[in-house]
């Protein structure tokens, strides 16, 4: 028996929808992605011409070898943080994974691919461990990474101890460090990157396994009754959020030369603030990649600038924190502005954002 | 007993009304109430009662009537000002704070001070103690509320308002989750406080319960007042045809159509607690109404079938194919769609587009080699919200801006889009607007019409009596009834939902929804 056929409705005399309701500048340009981009626009534009050095051939070098870990781990963060969920968890994977290379290498003769392909397993292994207690087990993501931060570092911490691996090939080390072509200063690492953001762009805003991200992170529920496979989505996403930070525990190890278990140690809160600048809902369900890439960026800039100019860590903190702080309000602020102005109501988009936390 | 001497009643409504939005939850609402008496109030769901009591408790504002307390106009504007005037509310389910004792429970927000401004314990306890020897229960006062059953907490409740002094105490459906004992030892504590002199409201949906205890009984229906007579003078079937008394068939039309194979096959589907040995079958073309009252249920029947809920045992065929439990996924892939309950909640994402709303049952297949773009979604979209009609300035508008209306439009788009062969609709047309309400029938019975097998639930009897070919009555769990469109009438499916036949049985559920 065949089922049903609803009769395909008839698209001439039917009405006819048009697909926005604004027009393509608009729906392009005046978003907070964008805002980032053209700040980070900004801030280089102005460095390049009132800051000393900063148009020196090693800046954009180094700013790209510096920020490469928080770029890849960016990335799935990005995807864990629509969501609705966190993992804090992923520096203390970096470090772990940085033990493994050199410990694999060193003592128990493996090859950089053999050990570090060993290391990115651990890494998914550590992220299924995650998202297995998250999804499944239902715990919050909050409390079970900063469990999974401590224990994954203190394995990390346990296994080395206070010493370090430094003995790697200079074939390898220089890898990391290489420029793809001798005279302009993109490094390597942004080869591996690139093909990781187009997977995860495709992954995230053209597949329909992205359209299930942003439904969990909108509305759990109603992903369920969907069809959404919302544990194992979850799952997956916690997997490659292991995976990517234990690659980019195998490029930090190289670039320094140096598999210690305390390495990088606090990035996690790095990434998390840059994915959020980048106009990433903590709530979940909002949020893209353009826009996480120009806030990592941006940090970046604003860092190697400041440092330029003399100023101190702590100054570049502040000024990193106020910034984070104001792209916050400024959401919450410009929704209530935009809200007010086409409704004329000014409570909309404020009681939906207390709904889209009530529902977290 | 009616009060020994003629006084004018304590609480008195009249023709208040009340509407959220466009829906009117109450038209005209009436009632009064005397002191030394127990008053029965029963409706169907929906006709206003919970509205009323809402409104007693100041929960809401009216819109408009009288509102009178002891021959006093009062309008209150929270549930402060309605126990300060001597009301109290005892819901169906109360909310105690766990993790503080009986006592605390009780005197929250007013504990009785000793020297030096600190909380006299000792009074408290002691206060406590004679309010329950008052009622004539035994619960420790000094335990933590957590843990008591439902029955306690509700004794808990009426502790508090009687050491508030409360002059009407309103019950809304308090025997709904309660065991035969219990039941008898609240009706106790009931008529206990009508020969002190207070006046009480009680709701249920069990007759016998409202003919045992009640004095006097008034009917709602459709937000309106119906009647207010002794109990002693009327009967249950009187009451059931006010409750339902209204002609309905050509509300609803449902055009005949030719019943084909057998599409959904369930089979001693039970989850222990929820519901038990639940089977019936629904075939192509043919609309099954699941009837009963609010919590019966009928949803989670629904729910388990659908899989985004487990059971503990039995089968679902589809269309002789054992489906997979609890796999929503398994269950769109064999030809099912849901429209849930809770539309805001479950039916739809309500901060994302018309367009992926409509295109998310579907998206896995306009998918291109994997990359799915919102081109393909908006043009897969664009034809089922234009057959539903939709109303919206584009497809790429979030579902939040929508009226619950053109919402359950698009969640039925979403559904419709995957061309399902089976259709369930868990209360297709709550808090939507009569003519949308009107579009949703008509589509339902075209979709019958070619072929589809539709399941519906409703709470609305007269929608369940219209659209459905047959019925199916849920009571306490349990299918109590199978009605062809013939012999389903009003009084019989009320019947089948309200009235324990077996006392026995009904007590053990009651036991189990308790545990």
């Amino acid at each position: 028996m065949s089922a049903p056929t609803v009769s395909r409705p008839d698209a001439g005399l039917a009405r006819v929808y048009p697909a926005h309701a604004r027009p393509l500048w608009r729906r392009v340009l005046l978003t907070r992605e964008v805002a980032m981009i053209a700040l980070l626009v900004v801030v280089y534009e102005y460095s390049m011409n009132n800051v000393g050095n900063f148009d020196g051939p090693l800046t954009l070098y180094y700013l790209f070898l510096d920020t490469a870990p928080i770029l890849l781990i960016a990335l799935p963060m990005t995807l864990v943080i629509i969501t609705g969920e966190i993992d804090l968890s992923v520096a203390s994977v970096v470090g772990l994974s940085s033990v493994l290379v050199g410990v694999l290498h060193q003592d128990a003769g493996l090859s950089i691919p053999v050990a570090g392909a060993i290391a990115i397993l651990v890494g998914a292994v550590c992220g299924a461990f995650n998202g297995f207690l998250v999804a499944y087990v239902g715990l919050p993501s909050l409390a079970v990474t900063i469990g999974t931060l401590a224990l994954y570092r203190g394995i990390a911490v346990g296994i080395l101890g206070t010493t370090a691996k430094t003995d790697f090939p200079e074939k390898w080390t220089d890898l990391a460090k290489k420029r793809i072509w001798e005279d302009h200063p993109y490094p390597t690492i942004l080869i591996p990157f690139l093909v990781l953001l187009v997977a995860f762009a495709l992954l995230l805003h053209f597949s329909p396994f992205g359209r299930g991200v942003f439904e969990i992170g909108l509305n759990d529920e109603a992903a369920h009754f969907t069809g959404v496979n919302v544990e194992l989505t979850k799952l997956w996403l916690f997997v490659l959020a292991g995976a990517v930070s234990a690659f980019a525990g195998i490029y930090y190890t190289l670039r320094f030369g140096s598999a210690r278990g305390d390495n990088a140690t606090g990035l996690e809160l790095q990434v998390i603030a840059a994915v959020l600048l980048g106009g990433v809902s903590i709530f979940g369900g909002r949020g893209a990649l353009h826009g996480v890439i120009a806030g990592v960026l941006l940090i970046g800039v604003l860092a190697s600038a400041m440092r330029l100019e003399n100023q101190t860590v702590n100054l570049i903190n502040i000024v990193i924190g106020v910034l984070l702080v104001l792209s916050v309000i400024s959401t919450s602020f410009l929704s209530w502005a935009s809200g007010l102005a086409t409704r004329g109501r000014g409570l909309g988009p404020l009681r939906r954002r207390s709904s889209a936390a009530d529902h977290k | 007993m009616p009060g020994p001497t003629k006084r004018p009643p304590v609480l008195v409504l009249r023709d208040v009304a009340k509407s959220f939005g466009p829906v009117v939850a109450l038209r005209s609402g009436s009632l009064s109430v005397d002191a030394g008496s127990i008053h029965g109030l029963v409706g169907e769901n929906g006709a206003g009662k919970s509205t009323l009591v809402k409104i007693v408790a100041g929960v809401h504002r009216r819109d408009s009537g009288t509102f009178e307390l002891d021959g006093a106009a009062v309008d209150f504007g929270s549930t402060a000002d309605s126990k300060a005037a001597g009301v109290a509310v005892i819901y169906q389910e109360p909310t105690l704070f766990p993790d503080l004792s009986v006592t605390e429970n009780i005197f929250m927000g007013r504990q009785p001070l000793g020297r030096g401004r600190r909380i006299d314990r000792a009074a408290m306890r002691t206060e406590a103690e004679s309010l329950f020897r008052r009622l004539g229960v035994m619960i420790d006062p000094r335990r933590p509320a957590r843990g008591l059953s439902i029955a306690d907490q509700q004794i808990i409740e009426i502790a508090k308002a009687i050491s508030l002094d409360a002059r009407v105490l309103v019950m809304d459906e308090p025997t709904a989750a309660l065991s035969g004992v219990e039941v008898d030892r609240l009706f106790a504590v009931a008529r206990s406080l009508r020969d002190e002199g207070r006046a009480l409201v009680f709701i249920s949906h069990r007759f016998d319960e409202v003919f045992d205890l009640c004095d006097t009984v008034t009917v709602m229906r459709d937000g309106d007042y119906v009647s207010t007579d002794a109990t002693a003078d009327t009967s249950v079937e009187q009451i059931v045809a006010r409750m339902v008394g209204r002609e309905v068939s050509d509300l609803f039309p449902k055009v005949d159509a030719t019943v084909g194979d057998v599409v959904l096959e369930v089979e001693g589907l039970t989850s222990v607690g929820t519901f038990h040995d639940v089977t019936f079958s629904v075939r192509a073309g043919e609309i099954v109404g699941l009837a009963g009252l609010v919590g019966a249920g009928r949803s989670e029947i629904a729910r388990a079938v659908f899989g985004v809920d487990r059971y503990d045992a039995g089968h679902v065929r589809i269309a002789g194919r054992d489906l997979r439990a609890h796999n929503p996924r398994a269950a769109i892939r064999a030809g099912i769609g849901f429209v849930p309950e809770d539309r805001r909640k479950q039916g739809l994402v309500v901060d994302s587009s018309v367009a992926r709303n409509v295109a998310g049952a579907i998206r896995g297949g306009l998918a291109r080699a994997g990359v799915l773009t919102s081109r393909a979604e908006t043009r897969a979209a664009g034809p089922w919200a234009a057959r539903l009609e939709v109303k919206t300035n584009a497809l790429d508008m979030t579902a939040a801006t929508m009226s619950g209306g053109n919402q359950q439009k698009v969640v039925l788009a979403k559904w419709l889009a995957t061309n399902p062969r089976l259709l369930i609709v868990d209360e297709p047309t709550r808090g939507i607007d009569v003519g949308t309400k009107a579009e949703v029938h008509r589509l339902l019975s075209d979709l019958a019409g070619q072929g589809m097998a539709i399941l519906m639930i409703s709470s609305e009897l007269p929608e369940v009596l219209g659209m459905a070919d047959r019925v199916l009555v849920v009571r306490e769990g349990r299918i109590t009834a199978e009605l062809d469109r013939d012999s389903a009438t009003p009084e019989a499916v009320m019947h089948a939902a309200t009235v324990t036949t077996v006392p026995a049985a009904g007590a053990d559920t009651r036991t189990e929804v308790t545990a």
